[in-house]
């Protein structure tokens, strides 16, 4: 006989060589109408209880994304009720902070925030940090360089509230919403996904709670503890902050244009290239300026990368470039776009820009055009201190794109004002100069002595290219000496590397 | 090779920035403006300004020009000593009528040019910018050797024509063409007037292509966007230059042979063939389109 009464012994025996238990039968059946069961989802809740729930305590690290980007509502609210709440000590972990974050100082000067994690700072909250507000020093990651920390552990997250523009009762949720109660939209929701994939508990914030199931979804309920409606997660109208402007200033229009030179002369300018542009108007406006010759020359892209704007949209859609591969929606074209046309493709901060997964998509691109607010003559790049000490600007992907791109283009005006854009050294060091190829100013094209052909086709072609030196010198002559920036002794942040390595620190700066 | 000006931009002279930066765009002029962009209470640190910029700021190969206030305002003769110490190219006499103004003008530079040792270092031009003025055209091209061109004003002229400009610029073909003839008669160049509205670009365009088949040398502006626009309009065609190539290495070969008359696909080419053909490779080299070592 060898019924599985027979075989009992030798189950025990075939559990007890594997360390597991033998079966004891299965809980009861759970059959309520899953219509019920899935929209009164326990896991939806109050965001005091979410946070009860998800036993966060005092010098835990909770973290956010940024992706609402001027309109985000969700950080400031949430960061609120935890003071309210009584918690202390946190690591608040960003994949960004800007000017309309700037209750955050109230915070740290109580207590609540005592650390914090980003890529980047603006505003008064900037101002402050760089004064010398916090005892702690903040870390500054590029994007792609936060995304590593999430997955290798350098950055632990213990709790994650993600903002999200739709989300059904069990927690699968999107940076846009299909229901007709949609409020707000952002798009990819890139930068959330290693949070919600690592962290130990995720919270999802929805100003649209959607039937189950909200299908295709970016995060998946997988990773969610608990959903909390609330009135707002974001102002859509404000995530292009002028990211995306189509600029109409001259000198803009004139580095845009020089730039879109460089790259139809670089040699990569052929059929199946692939193209990512930072923000800025004159950075964005070049993909505008190459259109045309894509079309004159009947050269197609194969994607566009990175943060994606209405203009890639528009030249997918005239099928000049096939596909889109989206961690970050620049403007609201672009977050539509994600939502309705398959061929755009939401990526992870990890797959979009890590330093050691060979699966990231930069590693697969051509060109990058990025901005700067300083290059120095060894074409180090910053993009993070202003020439006045304080941190006015984001780390952004610009190392990661920089370091793994064919080609990397930096448009940067030679003077903004009175402050000279091209100076012996960087206030401080974001993207190494090893990286960077080209650099577009008003006054002439500096090329990188590592990449002689660049250099010999640019020449080619016509174009003014001329001496980093030279550049600096010219900006020099005109402006003069700059005083030393009076730096104090604290350190008030830390830059690290792609690869997770220290890469520059951040002096306060006295008035 | 004879200078280019395509695109004159007047920069107002109380605004650093713009006159900072202003060459970075490549017009072949530069106007630095002390008459109607500045008012009457920013007129002497316009002046300080302009004077400044001019001597400070490497401007490359562009041509500098500054339009003065009229002599027989409290600024006029000031403007006219402040820019020539500074080393200016040229002065623009606003809105002149008469000969005699130009030829007073020529006394102030004279005046100034003398005390720093330099006398006939800058030229003159005049804009156009009323009936007479118009009537007096070649009068005014010719009052001085200093004259390098002049002119339209086509806001000032209209009113006083009791008109108005319109797209098509029906109201200004005496004018304009009063200009031509008379700058072509007197060796210099003529410039026509500005269009102000930026939004329309098309416009632009059509009023551009208009002035160039008029027979004008270039064209005044207002900002960095219209530039690219008067160049395009302005380039030679690839078969024009082509043909105006053949022509000038058909007369370099007869020079070698001492012969003064040549003939190009059995067509005779006599001077003013010659010259046209130089100025088409001259505008040639200018817009990019080939370069002076490949000739």
């Amino acid at each position: 006989m060898n019924s599985i009464k027979d075989r009992a012994a030798l189950i025990s025996e075939a559990a007890a060589r594997m360390g597991k238990e033998t079966f004891k039968g299965t809980a009861d059946k759970n059959t309520m109408a899953r219509t019920e069961l899935t929209q009164q989802g326990a896991k939806v809740t109050t965001l005091e209880d979410a946070i009860r729930k998800s036993g966060l305590q005092d010098g835990m690290t909770i973290s956010f994304h940024h992706h609402f980007r001027g309109g985000d509502k969700v950080i400031n609210m949430v960061v609120a009720k935890l003071a309210e709440m009584g918690f202390k000590n946190l690591h608040l972990a960003s994949s960004s902070l800007i000017d309309v974050h700037e209750p955050l100082i109230e915070h740290i000067k109580a207590g609540v925030i005592t650390k914090i994690s980003t890529s980047g700072l603006r505003g008064n909250l900037a101002k402050e940090i760089s004064h010398g507000l916090m005892d702690e020093p903040v870390i500054f990651r590029s994007h792609g360089g936060r995304g590593s920390a999430i997955a290798n552990g350098d950055l632990k997250i213990d709790v994650a509230f993600l903002g999200a523009s739709s989300a059904d009762p069990m927690g699968n949720a999107c940076g846009y919403s299909r229901s007709e109660n949609a409020k707000s939209i952002c798009g990819s929701l890139g930068y959330a996904l290693p949070d919600a994939q690592y962290a130990k508990h995720v919270i999802i914030l929805t100003d649209d709670l959607v039937a189950y199931p909200n299908t295709p979804f970016s995060i998946s309920e997988r990773n969610v503890e608990s959903v909390v409606v609330v009135d707002s997660v974001g102002d859509s109208s404000k995530i292009s902050s002028g990211a995306s402007r189509d600029t109409k200033n001259p000198r803009d229009i004139l580095l845009a244009t020089q730039a879109a030179k460089v790259i139809i002369n670089s040699g990569y300018f052929k059929e199946g290239f692939s193209i990512q542009t930072g923000s800025g108007g004159a950075s964005l406006a070049a993909v505008k300026y190459i259109r045309q010759s894509m079309i004159d020359q009947g050269i197609k892209a194969s994607f566009a990368l990175g943060g994606i704007t209405a203009h890639m949209v528009k030249m997918h859609e005239e099928g000049l470039i096939d596909r889109l591969i989206d961690v970050q929606s620049f403007d609201k074209v672009a977050a539509e776009s994600l939502k309705s046309d398959p061929m755009h493709q939401e990526v992870s901060a990890n797959e979009y820009a890590s330093f050691d997964e060979p699966g990231s998509a930069t590693h697969s691109l051509d060109i990058v055009i990025l901005s700067a607010l300083e290059v120095d003559v060894n074409f180090n790049v910053n993009v993070l201190v202003g020439s006045d000490g304080i941190i006015r600007g984001a780390i952004g992907g610009h190392p990661d794109t920089a370091g793994d791109s064919a080609l990397s283009i930096i448009v940067c005006p030679l003077l903004r004002g009175r402050i000279p854009c091209v100076v012996d050294e960087v206030t401080t060091h974001i993207t190494p100069g090893s990286s960077v190829d080209v650099v577009v100013t008003e006054y002439g094209i500096a090329v990188n002595p590592r990449r002689p052909e660049i250099k010999e086709r640019l020449i080619a072609a016509g174009l003014n290219v001329v001496e980093i030196n030279a550049l600096k010198d010219r900006a020099k002559s005109i402006i003069g000496e700059a005083a030393p920036l009076p730096f104090g002794d604290k350190v008030v942040g830390i830059v690290m590397n792609r690869d997770g390595s220290v890469m520059d620190v951040i002096k306060n700066i006295v008035d | 090779m004879q200078r280019l000006r395509r695109t004159m931009m007047f920069v107002p002279g109380n605004n650093p920035a713009m006159m900072a930066d202003a060459f970075i765009y490549g017009p072949d002029s530069i106007m630095l403006d002390l008459e109607d962009s500045v008012t009457m209470a920013e007129k002497d640190a316009a002046r300080l300004l302009v004077h400044n910029a001019l001597k400070t700021i490497d401007y490359g190969n562009t041509e500098m020009v500054v339009r003065v206030n009229p002599l027989n305002t409290p600024y006029g003769k000031k403007d006219v000593e402040a820019v020539v110490k500074a080393g200016v190219h040229v002065i623009r006499m606003p809105k002149t009528e008469t000969a005699d103004e130009i030829r007073e003008l020529e006394a102030e530079i004279v005046k100034v040019e003398t005390e720093l040792g330099c006398v006939g270092r800058t030229q003159i031009m005049a804009a156009i910018e009323s009936t007479l003025g118009v009537i007096n055209a070649y009068d005014i091209a010719t009052a001085s050797k200093r004259m390098m061109g002049i002119a339209l004003g086509a806001e000032d002229y209209s009113a006083n024509l009791k008109t108005q400009r319109t797209p098509e610029g029906m109201e200004l073909l005496l004018a304009r063409q009063t200009i031509v003839v008379a700058a072509r008669a007197a060796g210099i160049d003529a410039l026509d007037t500005v269009y102000s509205n930026l939004n329309d670009m098309e416009t632009f365009r059509k009023e551009v292509e208009l002035i160039k088949s008029l027979g004008f040398d270039g064209k005044s502006i207002i900002n960095p966007r219209q530039i690219e626009v008067v160049n395009e309009v302005f380039a030679p065609k690839e078969k024009e230059i082509q043909k105006s190539l053949t022509i000038l290495a058909a007369i370099k070969e007869a020079e070698k042979r001492g012969s003064g008359v040549i003939a190009v696909n059995g067509k005779m080419v006599d001077r003013p063939v010659v010259i046209r053909a130089q100025r088409t490779i001259d505008l040639a080299i200018a817009s990019g389109i080939i370069k002076k070592e490949d000739i």
